[in-house]
């Protein structure tokens, strides 16, 4: 049993709750006890205090996107090492993607993951079932069975189901289900052999492009779908202007459809694949650090994407966590494997919006808690929430604190960061699970 | 392994004059992007001493003795390929060449593995075609010797766009205030693309001429970013090949128009094929290149190719002195 724990000084915000002040927060027996004024908590016995002055106390982050790789591609993560990683990056949760080997889309498979994640892992792992078997797009997996198991929606992820008629028939079928349909939305014919965002930059560097269109397409598909089915719709890693665009006209016409947007697409442009900003003049790098899809983009998509997370058509940051080993990446450009180790850079990075005046704490801890737990529901308990009785799942983070990102102390096996080198300001401190602290930065 | 030749008939360094290589920077030649107008032109004079060489009657200098030169073609080349090992033995280096397509490559081995295992043998200077965009940068990131980029798939092609400059210069005198027609395949061509920068550092004027579906997107935002006012896009011929002084019509590949870039190629060659008649709206010193393999009667008529406006074999002559000198150049430059 965990001992009860106060944490006592910091800044408490949590948007669920609309809480934005200093003030102790109380855990006992593992759940959220009681949160008031400074000194003020009931009296506990055999109680441990965390001094958080200076710190914000917020709500266990909820990634609704990672890749945990486990089972299949162990060499490029487990369950242990990436909810290793997500603790060291501030979140409690992580809804993980079916494209695993066999790909979840069989309850074996569901209760494999959730098992190994109770022995294992550091964080509550969330599974995704795949929607067609082994996601081929071509027949639906036993939803209902999956739901049973414990899914928190459906998804084909990198393969998305290219069949419209494949495509009605899962949110039909899922709608009785009441879990959403997340899609990875990309016209893979569109897309074809593509290695980054069909821009000035691919024209430049002689790489062939994916055009935004291709996202745009199947985001528009499935809005259409979602409004003839009334299923619940979740677009997943929004990257371009037109997508926002799209996806705000659709919930203005109350369509039941949610969004998020990852790290790096809303910090980093297509330009990054020609070598690190601050070295634009020197020799080009093709870094495949930065090959991930979607592609990163430009400018005024960033623009486009910080804007609706302000307005609500985006609804969650999620990473999108991909890790890779070094043989999937350190390669030819047009060979590497796509993807982002993001987990434990998320945070400092989008400190960098705030930091940058571009977005405000609130919003930021709101797309990180409140927002993507309100998508995944309450089958699991109350989440992104530090309401009295719920899990206490609460990350502190320092949002003043510097430091320089080095892939090799990451704790997910895959060192695939574009962030390498990268000075940021904001750090996780600790992080708490159910009232067990899984993670706390080496003190300096 | 090398066969020593009778030194009377070696020209010896003192009879073959090195240029200066003061304002020689690189180590390896990966395209031309970070080349100033000074670093071409002691390309262009280097291989004019080369070409030189290559008119006596024993065609070898001992400037390279020592040095080996690898070539690794990850991709068919048959004139790039042979005018590198021309160029290396010319200047006396011992060569080694690796034919990706029977060697451990085919085996799973890393292009990094095999770059690194070829720089342990002894490698000076490795020669690299990849069909991958990007690929020499990746490979100067693992390995220490000298690199040339002998072509990475849409990219860039060097050292072609520098013997395209000096069979310019050698026939026209400068490149200052030309009109350089390109006509083709845009968008998969590494030629192109080492020409845009070659040809407007020296002053010329680039016309990118091709059907849409052959241009990138992005291009003309290329262009912008990358502040080269002198380039422009142009999809019909007639108006890019007026008063050009130099026209050159790129491979078209059968592929395209199988991959349905291209509606039939009877409509490409009606639309595009460089012909006498066409040839006509260009200036009449006009030169036609043609960076090979050519497809006659496809992007050009026979007439053309083989006409008197023609500098096309000696483009490939001339290909062997520019690979010379950038040898030359590359090996002094690392022994600074």
């Amino acid at each position: 049993m965990s001992p009860n724990l106060l944490i006592s000084g910091g800044h408490i915000l949590d948007p669920s709750q609309g809480i934005d002040k200093v003030a102790d927060l109380l855990i006992t027996k593992g759940k959220i006890a009681w949160l008031g004024d400074k000194g003020a908590a009931p009296s506990q016995s055999d109680l441990t205090t965390i001094d958080a002055t200076g710190l914000v106390v917020c709500p266990g982050f909820v990634d609704l996107h990672c890749h945990l790789r486990e089972p299949g591609f162990e060499d490029k993560e487990t369950i242990a090492t990436g909810t290793k990683a997500a603790a060291k990056g501030g979140f409690t949760t992580v809804c993980c993607m079916p494209n695993t080997n066999p790909p979840l889309d069989t309850q074996a498979s569901i209760d494999y993951v959730k098992k190994t994640a109770e022995i294992k892992g550091a964080v509550q792992v969330l599974p995704i079932g795949c929607v067609t078997k082994g996601r081929q797009g071509k027949e639906l997996t036993e939803m209902s069975e999956l739901a049973n198991a414990g899914v928190v929606g459906f998804s084909d992820d990198g393969d998305p189901v290219a069949s419209s008629r494949i495509m009605s028939l899962a949110m039909d079928y899922s709608q009785a289900l009441g879990l959403p349909i997340i899609n990875h939305c990309e016209d893979k014919e569109l897309s074809d052999g593509g290695s980054m965002n069909d821009g000035w930059v691919s024209a430049r560097l002689g790489l062939k492009g994916i055009p935004k269109a291709a996202e745009e397409i199947i985001v528009a598909r499935d809005l259409a779908l979602a409004h003839l089915t009334g299923a619940k719709l979740h677009v997943a890693h929004v990257s371009t202007n037109s997508s926002v665009e799209i996806i705000r006209r659709a919930k203005e016409k109350g369509i039941a459809v949610t969004a998020e947007v990852t790290p790096h697409h809303l910090t980093l442009t297509e330009e990054r694949i020609m070598g690190s900003q601050s070295e634009k003049h020197n020799q080009l790098t093709y870094d495949t650090n930065a090959k991930v899809n979607p592609p990163l983009r430009t400018e005024e998509d960033i623009a486009a994407l910080i804007k609706g997370l302000k307005d609500g058509t985006i609804d969650a940051i999620a990473t999108d966590h991909a890790p890779h080993t070094s043989v999937d990446k350190m390669c030819e450009f047009g060979l590497a494997a796509f993807g982002i180790s993001g987990l434990e850079t998320a945070l400092a990075c989008l400190m960098s919006l705030v930091h940058g005046g571009r977005l405000d704490l609130k919003t930021l801890i709101s797309k990180l808690t409140f927002e993507p737990a309100t998508i995944i529901g309450t089958r699991y308990g109350e989440l992104g929430t530090l309401k009295p009785g719920c899990r206490a799942d609460v990350t502190l983070f320092n949002p003043n604190k510097e430091w320089i990102v080095d892939s090799r102390d990451f704790a997910s096996k895959g060192k695939n960061t574009p962030f390498d080198g990268c000075q940021f300001k904001g750090r996780v401190i600790a992080t708490i699970v159910s009232g067990k602290v899984v993670y706390r930065d080496k003190p300096e | 392994m090398k066969a020593i030749e009778p030194n009377s008939s070696i020209a010896t360094p003192e009879t073959f004059p090195p240029p200066s290589v003061a304002v020689w920077q690189h180590s390896h030649v990966l395209d031309l992007d970070d080349f100033t107008q000074e670093e071409i032109e002691l390309v262009l004079e280097t291989a004019d001493a080369m070409a030189e060489v290559l008119t006596r009657e024993v065609k070898r200098v001992p400037t390279l003795r020592g040095k080996t030169v690898v070539t690794m073609f990850y991709e068919p080349s048959t004139r790039t390929r042979a005018s590198f090992e021309l160029a290396a033995k010319n200047l006396s280096a011992d060569t080694v060449s690796l034919d990706a397509s029977k060697s451990s490559i085919v085996k799973g081995e890393s292009l990094i593995d095999s770059l690194r295992t070829i720089q342990a043998l002894g490698a000076d200077i490795i020669v690299m075609r990849h069909s991958q965009s990007g690929a020499p940068y990746l490979a100067t990131q693992h390995v220490t010797c000298s690199l040339i980029n002998a072509g990475d798939g849409w990219h860039a092609h060097p050292s072609q766009a520098l013997l395209d400059l000096y069979t310019i210069r050698r026939h026209l005198g400068t490149l200052a205030n030309l009109k350089v027609t390109i006509i083709g395949d845009i968008m998969h061509s590494r030629v192109a693309r080492s020409n845009v920068w070659g040809m407007t550092t020296m002053g010329a004027r680039v016309i990118l001429c091709a059907p849409p579906t052959l241009l990138p997107r992005g291009l003309d935002s290329f262009i912008a970013n990358c502040q080269l006012p002198n380039v422009s896009i142009e999809t019909e011929i007639e108006p890019a090949l007026k008063n050009a002084d130099v026209v050159m019509p790129l491979r078209l590949q059968m592929e395209r128009q199988q991959s349905g870039l291209l509606p039939s190629l009877r409509e490409y060659i009606q639309l595009y094929q460089l012909t006498l008649e066409r040839l006509s709206l260009a200036k009449p010193h006009v030169l036609v290149m043609h960076p090979g393999p050519i497809n006659e009667g496809i992007e050009i008529s026979p007439e053309v190719a083989h006409g008197a406006q023609s500098v096309i074999e000696e483009q490939v002559t001339n290909g062997v002195a520019i690979r010379m000198a950038l040898l030359y150049l590359i090996a002094g430059g690392k022994n600074k």
